[in-house]
């Protein structure tokens, strides 16, 4: 670096004088820690809506291909108006509340005992292997035979759907529990049941309650699906004839409809997850 | 109540892990055992406990176990293993709910053993909120709850910094002035064996047989860090286990 070359032994940088002109120490630290910002997220929304709005207005944006979002909200108030909002949102939160209780409920008990039997592992975890990859959808037809074209094939769909993500969810959350908490529990002779009721499922519960959210947006994903083969009333339902008719705006409506659905049932399972695990932060 | 060993061998496989181990644990005392690394004390306490089987021998239990005693034999784990959604008291009563007590007998017991662990102002923590030195203090009021004939300690400091360890130490020698309990306590660190035991057990490396057995005859409270006569054992009991220790270290390092 310099030319004036050391003697040996000698350490050149300490050759600065001392209280002399120091160079400081450049900061290189910090970063990659996102903070909540909650505001950002709400300003893109309303920037996109609006500029959205302007071209459409404005003619840059043709209101065939693409309503104005004014358009759209206006064939939501017309919808909410004649009443049939109602109809059609009830008839899909049916399905969708009976299917995923159901698939959940059943996926949390076939997923503990998966999770707890080396039998029913053995029995369970093939089988989950083989169906989790088909589409649901695809059985639909199948359903349709088995449980008739009305309500039962729809739900049976997001059943179907919804127990295999929960059930996987559920036994690798229960192997991942800190066996020393289980060796715990054995050493001050607390029965099986209560291992598992008190220790067990408690320590398993932030897994099984990311696997009940993936099973909600996977349940949302078949309910209109199944609503679009075959249904007289379910925002699926408005949504495809919406698009049979080229009604742009109505088909804006339910879709933006069914983007609220999925927020709903995921500020509830956040409401869960701040509930019971609570004990986290 | 003593624990007596008998004649135990243990093997994970082909693996021999303890040879004929011949050990009383008498009342009142505490036993420590030391030994290199991987010699097998941690699964001598599994032993002892139930935890695990033993391959030969047998591990009795002399005479009663104390009146109220809801679980003889009681561990204390290196790494707490409290539940982290369950308060202190909600720890320690975990493990008072499968005995059917009454209520009022259950709330006796959660404030004796904190106020004897002196953690009665921190009731309503959960885990998250304390320090090592605090949860292992929670995990000896739990364990005091169950009021043990014999406590099963596995390394209990040593998930602890030096500073911690030592307040522990004093804490334990107090508890143990206050009311004698008996106890196996396994530890690695010789200074803890020589603060706390009444008799320390020194293993061989694997397969682990007792070396010896050393009484230590001075009081607990005698025992403070500026004592010669423990800084001498310490001493005596490190050239005891310093060729062991090496070549456990060296083993570790080829395998």
């Amino acid at each position: 670096m310099s030319d004036t070359t050391p003697m040996a032994g000698q350490i050149p940088a300490a050759s600065a004088p001392a209280g002399g002109a120091g160079k400081p120490v450049t900061f290189r630290g910090g970063g990659f820690s996102p903070k909540p910002r909650k505001l950002v997220g709400l300003l893109v929304f309303v920037v996109l809506i609006a500029l959205w709005e302007l071209g459409s207005r404005a003619g840059v944006i043709s209101s065939l291909v693409l309503p104005a979002p004014s358009e759209a909200f206006g064939a939501f108030m017309d919808l909410a108006n004649s009443g049939n909002l109602w109809r059609h949102l009830s008839a899909s939160l049916q399905r969708l509340v009976i299917g995923f209780a159901c698939g959940v409920s059943l996926g949390l008990i076939f997923g503990t005992a998966a999770g707890l039997s080396s039998v029913a592992r053995a029995a369970i975890t093939p089988l989950v292997s083989a169906i989790f990859p088909i589409p649901k959808i695809a059985l639909l037809p199948l359903f349709i035979i088995w449980f008739g074209i009305g309500e039962g094939s729809k739900v049976a769909t997001i059943l179907f759907g919804c127990f295999f993500p929960m059930v996987i969810a559920t036994y690798s959350a229960i192997d991942n529990v800190d066996r020393t908490l289980i060796r715990m529990g054995q050493s001050f002779s607390l029965s099986r049941a209560q291992i598992i009721w008190k220790i067990v499922l408690p320590a398993a519960l932030p897994g099984i309650l990311s696997g009940t959210r993936i099973a909600a947006s996977i349940s949302i994903i078949l309910l209109v699906a199944a609503e679009m083969i075959g249904a007289e009333y379910g925002i699926g339902a408005y949504v495809l004839l919406a698009g049979n008719l080229m009604a742009t705006d109505q088909l804006i409506a339910g879709v933006a409809i069914l983007s609220l659905l999925g927020l709903a049932v995921n500020w509830l399972i956040s409401r869960l997850e701040n509930h019971f695990l609570g004990w986290r932060n | 109540m003593d624990l007596r060993v008998e004649n135990l061998s243990h093997s994970y496989n082909n693996l021999e892990v303890l040879r004929d181990l011949n050990l009383t644990i008498p009342h009142g005392e505490i036993v420590c055992v030391i030994g290199p690394s991987g010699c097998g004390k941690s699964t001598l306490l599994r032993l002892l406990g139930g935890l695990e089987k033993p391959s030969e021998g047998r591990i009795l239990q002399l005479g009663e176990a104390p009146s109220g005693s809801l679980n003889p034999l009681t561990y204390v784990f290196q790494d707490f293993a409290l539940l982290p959604w369950r308060t202190v008291e909600g720890n320690i009563s975990l493990v008072l709910e499968p005995h059917g007590l009454s209520a009022e007998e259950k709330e006796r017991r959660i404030a004796d053993v904190l106020e004897r662990t002196r953690l009665s102002d921190f009731r309503k923590a959960v885990p998250k909120q304390l320090s090592g030195g605090m949860k292992q203090r929670v995990a000896i009021a739990r364990a005091l709850a169950v009021n043990p004939a014999v406590l099963l300690m596995d390394e209990p400091l040593s998930a602890l910094d030096s500073q911690t360890r030592e307040l522990l130490m004093d804490d334990l020698s107090g508890l143990w002035q206050r009311e004698p309990f008996t106890s196996c306590y396994i530890t690695h660190n010789l200074n803890e064996a020589v603060r706390l035991g009444h008799k320390v057990v020194v293993l061989s490396r694997r397969p682990g047989i007792i070396r010896e057995i050393v009484e230590i005859d001075i009081p607990l409270a005698e025992r403070d860090v500026s004592n010669p006569k423990l800084a001498a054992l310490q001493q005596q009991l490190w050239e005891m286990m310093r060729d062991e220790a090496q070549t456990a270290d060296m083993e570790l390092a080829a395998g």
